[in-house]
């Protein structure tokens, strides 16, 4: 089957050969194409890699600032409350800087979708450890590995939100086809929360950084699929219009 | 509609509402917090939206958000929080958004303290974030006079398309003065043709720097500023027709000065006063027209006679400027006229 390209991506990406921030870009096009809503969406997105976004997306969107990707989206979409409103985030952007904003979009429950792109480090920057990096994984700010001991367990931020009165938790993976299709469902599943009124919706995506963990597109892929998953378990975590249902 | 007392925090608050404002974001701080809570129940009355942010980076960072989607918003904060604003601030003018930010000034730097102060001049009219712009500050010295910019610091705001400050500070926020209020206005977010509302069947739009899409951006930031300069100063004359000795002053340490302007005409001092109301643009054409001036004093609530250094400009430093600072209390007018005395008397120590 040959899938056409959504008219959301209007231009061919300009990540990383590998990245998995070019597959997302295009869940999420397709998503929004297809429930029948990208004329109606406005994005805010981060700084970063994510920043990319907008130059292969033909949707509404607006540069947030660095982590307050998720407040700008509030902003919007308290002021318009009929649109589609989500923010596209990397891990250093959501966890680090702008955790903050992060969790307290989910703490009032705004009725907004956060896409957060995991791929375990600061990408644009040149590969320093994030909040997700791996335990013992190098980056160019962890050489000897990072050594929780100094820095911290890696952050699960789903499991810090399941606690919390949101409409719906999921992470999903780039990393092969299969998973691909399940992020695609989950992506549907957080816009529609948002349709519905459910509340605050976010999908966490593991993602390959090949150019900054030094592997090649494959071998990222393969290590998602090793060794990431075991830190960062897949599936869908809350769900609650189905649980009310 | 017959004039009220009210408070100067809680005019601005009903001003902003009748100016069309439907959406506020901040965060509690002494001593502006009265803006918050008047907005927190008046705002929905008005089919308008509060929040409480989490910060005031949040809360600016909505204004952003809100801003881009063409709605009339704002946000208030005072001394440490408005530096927290900065960030949010920058990125708002560098989208070429309009948008009000309120600064009830409090004195210090750091943690400072609730009392009344000026410091906040460098920050707020020279700029507080990073990068090319400016933000159009005005200065209200009554509670009526908050009002009146509040409403139109909203249309300047949007015929430029860049944040506008109203700098007040702490007793001009706290004082209770009749203010007469104009009628509700309507505002229509759709009808600007950048503002953020889904692509429809059209282009999609994009709100992020302009520097990525304007052709000769440096020309352009130039010259839109340059405009505002050229349009935007505004200021009040008292008895500077024939005067020597000029004080330069804005906000509440200005009424002193026209108090001390009086005393001294009452003496035979050839005194008077310039007040700006606009900060930047500073009003530099107001000392333009001065022929007989001699020297000038900037009165302002800072121990580093912040002000004075544009005062020095304005008049191209061809005049000795004397600066009468400190911070924290309110001068007396004869602590002003003190300083007269001395300026004339030749005892002054001058800052420029």
């Amino acid at each position: 089957m040959i899938k056409k390209k959504p008219a959301a991506c209007f231009v061919d990406n300009k990540y990383c050969p590998g990245c998995g921030h070019g597959t997302v870009n295009r869940l999420v096009g397709e998503v929004l194409e297809e429930m029948g809503v990208d004329k109606d969406a406005i994005g805010a997105i981060a700084v970063g890699c994510s920043s990319l976004m907008p130059e292969t997306f033909a949707i509404d969107c607006i540069q947030a600032q660095h982590g307050r990707a998720a407040a700008v989206a509030v902003g919007i979409k308290r002021c318009r409350p009929d649109k589609t409103v989500f923010s596209y985030q990397g891990d250093g952007d959501a966890l680090a800087i702008g955790f903050s904003e992060t969790m307290y979009a989910a703490i009032r429950n705004e009725n907004i979708t956060v896409i957060f792109v995991n791929n375990g480090n600061f990408g644009m920057t040149g590969g320093q450890m994030a909040p997700t990096t791996l335990e013992g994984q190098k980056t160019t700010t962890s050489p000897y590995g990072r050594d929780i001991g100094t820095t911290g367990h890696p952050l699960n931020v789903i499991q810090m939100m399941e606690n919390l009165n949101v409409a719906y938790l999921a992470r999903g993976s780039v990393s092969n086809n299969r998973n691909i299709m399940k992020t695609k469902e989950y992506i549907r599943n957080a816009f529609e929360a948002q349709q519905n009124n459910e509340g605050y919706s976010f999908v966490e995506i593991l993602s390959p950084c090949p150019t900054n963990w030094g592997m090649d597109p494959l071998k990222a892929m393969e290590h998602i699929e090793n060794n990431v998953i075991k830190t960062y378990e897949l599936g869908e975590f809350v769900k609650r219009g189905e649980k009310n249902a | 509609m017959g004039k009220q007392l009210m408070k100067g925090n809680e005019a601005i608050a009903e001003a902003a509402v009748r100016a069309g404002c439907k959406f506020f974001a901040g965060y509690p701080i002494t001593p502006q917090s009265e803006i918050l809570e008047y907005l927190s129940w008046r705002l929905p009355q008005a089919d308008g939206v509060f929040v409480q942010s989490e910060s005031e980076i949040a809360g600016i960072s909505m204004v952003y958000g809100a801003a881009a989607s063409g709605f009339r918003t704002m946000t208030s904060s005072s001394g440490p929080g408005y530096s927290l604003l900065q960030e949010g601030i920058s990125y708002i003018a560098s989208a070429e958004l309009p948008c009000l930010i309120v600064n009830v000034m409090r004195y210090g730097s750091g943690l400072g303290d609730i009392f009344v102060g000026q410091s906040d001049y460098w920050q707020a009219v020279k700029n507080g974030g990073h990068g090319d712009y400016r933000s159009i500050v005005y200065a209200p010295a009554s509670v009526q006079e908050t009002a009146e910019l509040v409403i139109s610091g909203f249309d300047t705001a949007e015929k430029y398309r860049n944040p506008v400050t109203i700098l007040s500070d702490a007793s001009i926020g706290q004082m209770m003065e009749p203010v007469e209020l104009p009628a509700m206005k309507e505002h229509d977010p759709d009808k600007f043709q950048w503002s953020l509302k889904g692509k429809g069947d059209g282009e999609f739009r994009r709100v992020t720097s302009v520097m990525y899409f304007q052709e000769n951006y440096d020309d352009y930031i130039a010259s839109k500023y340059k405009k505002i300069e050229e349009n935007e100063q505004l200021w009040e004359e008292f008895q500077t027709e024939d005067a020597e000795i000029v004080l330069v002053s804005y906000g509440i340490s200005s009424r002193i000065c026209e108090e001390a302007v009086s005393m001294a005409r009452k003496d035979g001092l050839k005194v008077g006063l310039i007040r700006p109301i606009s900060l930047y643009p500073f009003p530099v054409k107001a000392f333009e027209k001065l022929n007989n001036v001699k020297s000038f004093i900037s009165v302002e609530m800072t121990a580093l006679a912040q002000m004075a250094e544009d005062v020095a400009l304005a008049c191209k430093m061809k005049n000795p400027v004397y600066s009468l600072g400190g911070g924290m209390v309110i001068y007396e007018a004869s602590d002003v006229y003190a300083k007269i005395n001395e300026v004339i008397e030749g005892n002054a120590k001058e800052v420029f």
